[in-house]
């Protein structure tokens, strides 16, 4: 474990600033020492004001209690704590439990299965994962692998409704964790690797009637563009690019998932969320710039209408989606207040953009790349390196690989420092592309993948990034992909796990390790931060290894016979059973 | 008298192939999917009990297991098990198979398809394209004589390192 302080005593004093802004945004929402959704709030910030655990005193964390949830598939939810009671979801089935805080050991109060059908997990493209559930009014919202949307009684347990949002005989799935809004539960699809048609819906969170549906791809009035779509770029603007940036009907089965995360501005009154790549990963097989897959889109919750959008990654061809999870800040940058969203994208880069407008205002790298030079601030449009691009040929060493710089394992942000923590890989890969084949329900891909370990030969990095100089002020090493969430606190620790199970806390000022715990599998999960009913601070995660990263342990895969298997993260991952075994848990550690 | 030799050589041909035909692309199928061929268990309670024998019609035919090949991508087989290594679905180069490894049962895998998320291609893939893709399976499994077996794309040579060459280059 390596630490490098590049800039960080001159970042200190800038960043002084931005932080007192930001804090007022997150104050908005008071932390009541619960965590009533994964992000902690609407800004996306995995910030807690609990300072109980402190960098003097994280040394002494113990582990409090523990949980099983008998399954050994990818563990990738966030813990919801509210009312003294825990709400854990678990990867397929999806079972949902609720855990009494205020019984030593915190033993099961109920649990709810919702029986997603057993053939969803044929089409859950990266091991069959469940990224959350949000709490809202008395309820637990969260989606189920068969593409189901659920309410459940957050006392009781009792199903208050159950609505159906897609077909998993055309390949839709449902991972991530829905955030609720204005009434509005919403959700997004997942399935870009079957060529399903995106989308992000409005669920109306009292009757789970669906009250509206944005679709990524096809005519304006299916993408719900209208009149008040300003976006700032001029490449953005034009009739039905959803259809035009396509040739024929391909936009039909051209991916554009919403399979992440969400935010919410207040203020503005508007939701913020990325789309997935494009199909297939062949990019030769649909020219133009396929809309709007790869894009950041700021829509009203209400009505689902689109405000702005920004394609990060036109004709992506890396399998580059633009999903990840968006922060919202307001920053000052150069002597000007910004409201900002902070996006690390697949790409590698980080963007900085104006969350009013769509402008970009800073787009650079926090991870190895080679696939991109710059993005022009004047037409938003990203330079592609001619030599790394991908099709109907062999191209080697390219970098980053399709799980990108980062993955959905989402960032935390501390308003103290001012920093970006984030979780991401350091991965390379090689690719050919083959023809691919559409048959609805099945992989829609076309390229045969083999991933490595990007330059230095770690295959995972944690960073913490300055936002207003958009450089990185510390980095550590780690051998494997970080893929699992981070969270931060005001006692100035910030929490990460990684895939050989070790649970860490490092100074969020330095990246000083100051503890560590060794859980029973490696973890994707993400880090919580609660007030137990004894009043104090308790940290949560799931270990259970897995994911697309962990597929290799948690489906059993053959990465020796093949190192295309998980879509080429096999050849990658193929040591990772050396490293740890399968199997769900929950831990909290809390002082003695 | 060449000539009428050749004819009288085609006309054996053609008949001997639909001889064929209707002896071994529709039996073995049958005893596959509806007989007791394709056994899940090895358990027999009250003791053992002759069953059916099944064999792939394809067996040892270079031509089939490259057509199994290709038809392996075709209908995106390999988007699920990737090029026997698993993705989605799990590995099909291995020994424990769930649902049996002989060549019956995989016949019988992909026609009915399996609960946790293996399609049924039964009515959807001929099946004499399903035994092909049987015996390419196999091949991949070193159950077929390495004299039929086709050679392995370069894609699925498992990579001898795990690090990057590209040390170098410009971040
Ligand atoms: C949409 C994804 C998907 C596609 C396409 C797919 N499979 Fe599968 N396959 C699976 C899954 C998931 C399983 C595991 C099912 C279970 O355990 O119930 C499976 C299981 C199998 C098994 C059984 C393995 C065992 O251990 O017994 C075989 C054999 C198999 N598939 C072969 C094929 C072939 C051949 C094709 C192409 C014709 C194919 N699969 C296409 C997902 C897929």
């Amino acid at each position: 474990m390596k630490i490098s302080s590049l800039v960080w005593v001159k970042t200190i004093l800038l960043t002084a600033v931005a932080a007192a802004i930001s804090l007022a945004q997150i104050q908005n929402q008071p932390d009541d020492g619960q965590w009533t959704m994964p992000a902690k709030n609407y800004a996306s910030t995995r910030f807690s004001t609990a300072g109980e655990i402190n960098v003097s005193n994280v040394k002494n964390l113990k582990l409090a209690w523990t949980f099983s949830t008998g399954l050994t598939r990818g563990h990738e939810a966030a813990p919801l704590v509210v009312n003294n009671t825990m709400y854990v979801v678990t990867p397929w089935p999806n079972t949902l439990y609720a855990l009494d805080l205020t019984k030593p050991g915190a033993p099961a109060k109920w649990a709810y299965q919702p029986n997603p059908v057993p053939a969803a997990q044929g089409v859950a493209c990266c091991d069959v994962v469940n990224r959350g559930a949000f709490y809202y009014n008395g309820k637990i919202y969260y989606n189920t692998l068969d593409a189901q949307t659920v309410a459940v009684d957050a006392a009781t347990g009792k199903e208050i409704w159950k609505t159906k949002l897609g077909d998993i005989n055309q390949g839709e799935t449902i991972t991530m964790a829905p955030i609720v809004v204005k009434g509005k539960v919403l959700v997004g699809d997942s399935g870009g690797e079957f060529g399903v048609r995106g989308w992000l819906a409005g669920v109306d969170a009292d009757t789970g009637k669906i009250a509206w549906r944005a679709y990524t791809t096809g005519p304006d009035k299916d993408v719900l563009i209208g009149p008040n779509f300003k976006p700032f770029y001029a490449s953005e603007r034009g009739a039905d690019l959803g259809v035009k940036t396509w040739q024929g009907d391909q936009w039909k089965i051209g991916g554009g998932t919403a399979w992440s995360w969400i935010s919410y501005d207040p203020e503005l009154d508007l939701i913020y969320y990325g789309t997935s790549n494009p199909g297939p990963w062949n990019a030769d097989m649909r020219p133009g710039d396929n809309k709007w897959a790869c894009t950041i889109f700021a829509r009203r919750p209400e009505t689902g209408e689109a405000i702005w959008a920004y394609q990060i990654f036109p004709h992506d061809d890396h399998d580059y989606d633009a999903v990840n999870e968006n922060i919202l800040l307001d920053l000052t940058i150069n002597g000007r207040l910004r409201k900002v969203l902070a996006h690390p994208d697949r790409d590698g880069r980080m963007y900085i953009m104006d969350r009013a407008t769509g402008e970009v205002i800073s787009a650079e790298a926090f991870a190895f790349q080679n696939t991109t030079e710059y993005v022009d601030l004047k037409t938003g449009r990203i330079k592609i390196v001619e030599s790394k691009t991908t099709g109907f040929k062999t191209t080697r060493d390219i970098c980053p690989a399709p799980p990108g710089g980062k993955d959905w394992q989402p960032s935390a942000f501390s308003p103290r420092t001012g920093l970006i923590y984030i979780p991401h890989n350091n991965l390379c890969y090689e690719i050919q592309g083959v023809q691919a084949n559409y048959i609805a329900g099945t992989p829609y891909v076309g390229a045969n993948v083999k991933m490595y370990a990007g330059p230095g030969g770690n295959r995972g990095e944690f960073t913490a990034w300055d936002p207003v100089n958009a450089k990185a002020v510390w980095k550590i090493k780690e051998e494997l992909p970080v893929w699992s969430g981070a969270v931060v606190t005001a006692g100035d620790v910030v929490f990460y796990g990684t895939m050989d199970g070790w649970f860490k806390a490092l100074d969020a000022r330095n990246g000083t390790p100051l503890w560590q715990f060794k859980l029973g599998s490696g973890t994707v999960g993400q880090p919580v931060v609660y007030k137990g009913p004894d009043g104090k601070e308790y940290i949560a995660i799931l270990s259970g290894v897995g994911g697309w990263s962990g597929a290799v342990v948690s489906g059993g895969l053959n990465p020796a016979a093949d190192g295309t298997a998980a879509l080429g993260f096999g050849n990658a991952m193929a040591d990772l059973g050396k490293f740890t075994t399968k199997g769900g848990m929950l831990y909290a550690f809390a002082l003695p | 008298m060449r000539s009428s030799a050749a004819i009288a050589c085609c006309i054996f041909l053609v008949t001997s192939c639909q001889r064929e035909k209707r002896d071994f692309r529709p039996a073995p199928s049958r005893v596959a999917v509806f007989g007791d061929a394709a056994r899940e268990s090895p358990l027999q309670p009250g003791g053992s009990q002759p069953a059916q024998v099944v064999s792939n019609p394809y067996d040892k035919s270079a031509y089939a297991i490259s057509e199994g090949q290709r038809l392996f991508d075709w209908y995106n087989c390999s988007g699920c098990h990737a090029h026997g290594g698993g993705a989605i679905g799990p590995p099909l180069v291995k020994q424990d198979w769930v649902y049996g490894g002989q060549p019956e049962n995989l016949f019988d895998t992909i026609v009915k398809g399996r609960p946790n998320g293996m399609p049924a291609w039964g009515g959807r893939i001929p099946e004499y394209q399903i035994w092909q893709i049987v015996a390419y399976v196999r091949s991949i499994n070193h159950e077929e004589p390495v004299s039929a077996t086709p050679a392995r794309t370069d894609s699925i040579q498992p990579q001898p390192t795990l690090h990057s060459v590209v040390d170098g280059a410009t971040k």
